[in-house]
């Protein structure tokens, strides 16, 4: 029997924590984890943030990032426990025989360097190549990667070419020394999904074509279903179940797997339009200050009272902008922005204060869109005070109620942001918005930031508050699985133009448009084999890679 | 046009545009000053009428701002004017002190700048271990002392009781090269001292702000050494604010030694700058302080261009 690549037993590993106001202490984030990983084979870590996958996968080259330490158990690669390894010979193993793909290549290339000379810059200082061989070898990985102009592209430097290719660049970076394993950390989350199922498919055709094992670190089951061999599911440092991928896809036994392969289960029945439109934007064309060329062409869309109009689109398709045009952030080049029957002036400066409080906005990022030196309580008291007058008990009460409504209770007040997990946050930010009794939400991608059992949670907060307080909300999105658990009406988008308008079930049914097709049928599905499918049926070209 | 170039070239005239202003700023103050060059010249004795006459001699009757073009006008072509109290032409008397004090400023220059990015690198790869500990300290404490005491000190041991270096920075174009060095030892010493505190604290944040990048890791992560991983990718990307810092203390050894060749009576700008405030010398000192504005400028536009042509993304466009 051939013996294991990578073996690993009773592996802790902790680090230090500083809370705010408290003495810094030492934790545990990962509690004795086994396992096998056999030469040539993909092993797919999976879990939510804080479940150790990244962790544990950099454990397997000895590296702690930050201030992590590997605290206990053995790592075994090629028959030695590296953690009893000297530095030295820990070098010799990072970048040689294990090598590292991280989420955001954009930010993991050096920036004053071409791309050719970090590709090749472990393979030569481990002496696997010389120079002229390693750019050889380059070529050919950049060639099997599906990167254009292959012979040249190295020449580049990481800013000259798009977040796809670098990722794809990344993954070359990390064949070329001829590792026996691969970390993969995430390397298609940070991609649009429409690029990130092409990534998908190269990196999948690389590891099978030179042999090489790897671990594969995801929180998103449906994709790691299209590479690995074996998953480990993982949470809070522990581990839950390790099977095959047929397993823990098809017949999941914890109660915890069962919820990961089932969320975005939310069943959300559409509702038609009714009554006078809360929002009606009409032929909106907009472009920023300083440049040449319209972001927005044209855009016409209605939302009513009560209900939610989901936009969808890639990184550029221009719903972000479609968000700041109508809160004023940039005032239209042309087109009418009405809201409750009346128009609003194109500049957020001259909107009178019940415009201003009738229409809101919740972030993506609650963590940058909250003062962290404010508590709770502070935060949703403000708009009491600033729209409504409210002070001492009445203020006091009102906060309450709110936190009630977004089920943080009592004892959440005197905290601050930085007391908060990631769901919490973003909680406080929809009591701040709801604290203004809006017409209008603005949500910008307010759970891409979290994970799927809690973005899910997040989701059900939202249809809730918007049956007891009748708020229409605006949702834009890139994920596609959200638009179905919350939206009644969809904008598709596409290169700053509406491709596809209409109720939630008319614009999901075919026949669809090119665009709308490539965009649906990228969502990893929870299928083996479903990567090889899409990519035979495919009527379009991705345009991000 | 490259947007480089375009960016080049915006800052260039920028620069000219800034000494312009810097020009008018010296003239207008010294305007602005009780009493005028006739006035110095004659002393408080002299009758209004030898005061008129003089004023017309020197041209002083004219309006300020004809004065100023005219001055202009001749520092444009090289003339810096007559000083009044020895009747020399400032442009050759200034010739050989500038020089003094370029020289001296420039093997400052040359101990110091090497120095203070290997300590910051040196610091960097011993963060918050003593050898980042001892050089953090014993630069702030050099940057604390006053440089003249500095000096004093420095003459009192090294000149005077071990007998090593003179006292006092004499040098003469008769002099060889190693001897001229020999002689201005201790005011390198003083200045190497004093700039390289500065430099060094921020070469050390500019680097340890680039170590937390993702590349950092990704380096780390192919299995180069520390120092190869400070040399090869934090310091690429740290030049630009280094370079900021390095200039404003290039500038600071050209224009701010005053005190330091007072302090051993060396012959640079520095002397002549002072002896000419005291004497109410006003060509000399307008003179002074449009070079030193000129100095300070093109140092502070050197470290801009180089910060643009540093950025790869400026250098490499889409």
């Amino acid at each position: 029997m051939t013996e294991p690549l990578l073996k690993v037993r009773g592996l802790k590993i902790g680090a230090t924590v500083y809370p705010p106001g408290e003495k810094p202490r030492d934790i545990e984030i990962v509690h004795g984890v086994d396992f096998d990983l056999m030469p040539g084979k993909v092993l797919g870590l999976i879990g939510e943030s804080g479940a150790g996958k990244s962790t544990i996968g950099l454990a397997s080259m000895a590296y702690g990032r930050g201030g992590v330490k590997i605290t206990g158990g053995e790592v075994w690669v090629n028959g030695r426990d590296i953690l009893k390894s000297s530095l030295k010979d820990i070098r010799k193993l990072r970048g040689g025989e294990v090598t590292y793909v991280s989420q955001s290549a954009a930010a993991s290339f050096n920036p004053a360097k071409q791309i050719m000379e970090q590709v090749t810059e472990a393979a030569i200082l481990q002496g696997k190549f010389s120079k002229k061989d390693a750019e050889a070898r380059a070529v050919e990985l950049f060639r099997k990667l599906g990167l254009p102009d292959p012979e040249n592209i190295g020449r580049r430097y990481p800013h000259q070419v798009s977040g796809g290719q670098l990722q794809r660049c990344m993954t070359a970076l990390a064949l070329c020394p001829e590792p026996d394993l691969v970390v993969f950390d995430e390397p298609t989350t940070a991609l649009d999904v429409t690029t990130q199922i092409d990534v998908l498919a190269a990196i999948k055709d690389a590891i099978r074509d030179t042999g090489v094992a790897a671990l594969y670190i995801t929180h998103d089951l449906a994709v790691v279903a299209q590479v690995s061999d074996d998953i480990m599911v993982l949470k809070m440092g522990d581990m839950v179940e390790y099977g095959a991928t047929d397993q823990i896809i098809n017949h999941p036994r914890e109660d915890y797997t069962k919820a990961l392969v089932s969320v975005r289960s939310i069943e959300h029945p559409e509702k038609s339009p009714a009554g006078e439109p809360v929002l009606k934007c009409e032929h909106i064309t907009a472009r920023y200050k300083g440049t040449q060329f319209d972001v927005l062409h044209d855009v016409n869309v209605e939302l009513y009272p009560g209900q939610t109009l989901a936009v969808v689109g890639e990184s550029g398709s221009g719903k972000s902008t479609l968000a700041r045009v109508i809160t004023g952030l940039l005032p239209p080049r042309d087109g009418k922005i009405i809201f409750d029957g009346r128009e609003l002036t194109p500049d957020l400066s001259s909107r009178p204060i019940d415009d201003l409080r009738e229409l809101q906005m919740i972030y993506q990022m609650a963590d940058t869109a909250m003062n962290p030196r404010q508590t709770v309580g502070t935060i949703i008291g403000r708009p009491l005070e600033f729209y409504f007058g409210l002070k001492g008990e009445a203020k006091q009460k009102r906060i309450q109620e709110l936190l009630d409504e977004i089920e943080l209770g009592k004892g959440f007040q005197d905290r601050y942001p930085a007391e908060l997990s990631g769901g919490q946050k973003q909680r406080v930010c929809i009591a701040r918005a709801l604290a203004a009794k809006p017409k209008l939400i603005i949500c910008d991608e307010v759970t891409s930031a979290l994970d799927p059992l809690v973005a899910d949670g997040i989701l059900k907060l939202l249809l809730e508050l918007q049956k007891i307080e009748d708020v229409a909300y605006l949702f834009i999105t890139h994920d596609l699985a959200t638009v179905r658990a919350i939206a009644d009406s969809i904008a598709v988008m596409y290169q700053g133009r509406v491709q596809r308008y209409g109720g939630k079930t008319e614009v999901l049914t075919p026949p669809f448009d090119d665009y709308t097709d490539l965009l649906l049928s990228s969502v990893p599905e929870m299928k083996l084999g479903w990567l090889e499918d899409v990519l035979a049926n495919r009527k379009m070209e991705s345009a991000g890679n | 046009m490259h947007p480089i170039l375009k960016l080049v070239l915006q800052r260039i005239a920028l620069g000219i545009l800034l000494l312009f202003a810097a020009s008018a700023m010296i003239f207008g103050l010294t305007e602005a000053l009780p009493g005028d060059a006739a006035q110095a010249v004659l002393g408080q004795g002299a009758t209004e009428e030898a005061l008129a006459n003089l004023r017309r001699e020197m041209g002083l009757d004219q309006p300020a701002i004809t004065r100023y073009f005219q001055w202009l006008g001749g520092i444009v072509q090289g003339d810096l004017g007559t000083s009044i109290t020895n009747r020399l032409d400032i442009a050759t008397s200034i010739s050989n002190r500038l020089g003094n004090t370029l020289f001296l400023a420039f093997w400052a220059a040359v101990f110091s700048v090497p120095l203070a990015i290997f300590l910051g690198l040196l610091a960097v790869r011993y963060q918050n271990r003593w050898p980042d500990k001892v050089i953090s300290g014993a630069t702030l404490a050099t940057i604390s002392i006053p440089e003249f005491l500095i000096g004093y000190v420095l003459v009192y041991f090294i000149a005077v009781q071990l007998g090593w270096f003179a006292p006092l920075a004499l040098i003469s174009d008769s002099m060889s090269l190693g001897q001229k060095l020999h002689a201005i030892a201790l005011p390198v010493i003083v200045l190497t001292m004093v700039v390289l505190a500065h430099m060094m604290r921020m070469t050390r944040a500019a680097i340890l702000n680039v170590m937390q990048s993702a590349y950092i890791e990704t380096a780390e992560l192919k299995g180069l050494s520390t120092f190869n991983v400070i040399r090869k990718h934090a310091f690429p990307n740290a030049i630009a604010p280094i370079v900021t810092v390095v200039m404003l203390n290039l500038a600071y050894l050209v224009v701010g030694v005053v005190v330091v060749e007072v302090v051993f009576v060396y012959p640079g700008m520095g002397q002549y700058l002072v002896d000419a405030v005291v004497k109410r010398d006003v060509p000399v000192v307008l003179a002074c302080g449009v070079i030193f504005a000129g100095i300070y400028i093109s140092l502070n536009l050197i470290a801009d261009l180089v910060s643009i042509l540093a950025n790869p993304r400026l250098r490499h466009p889409k």
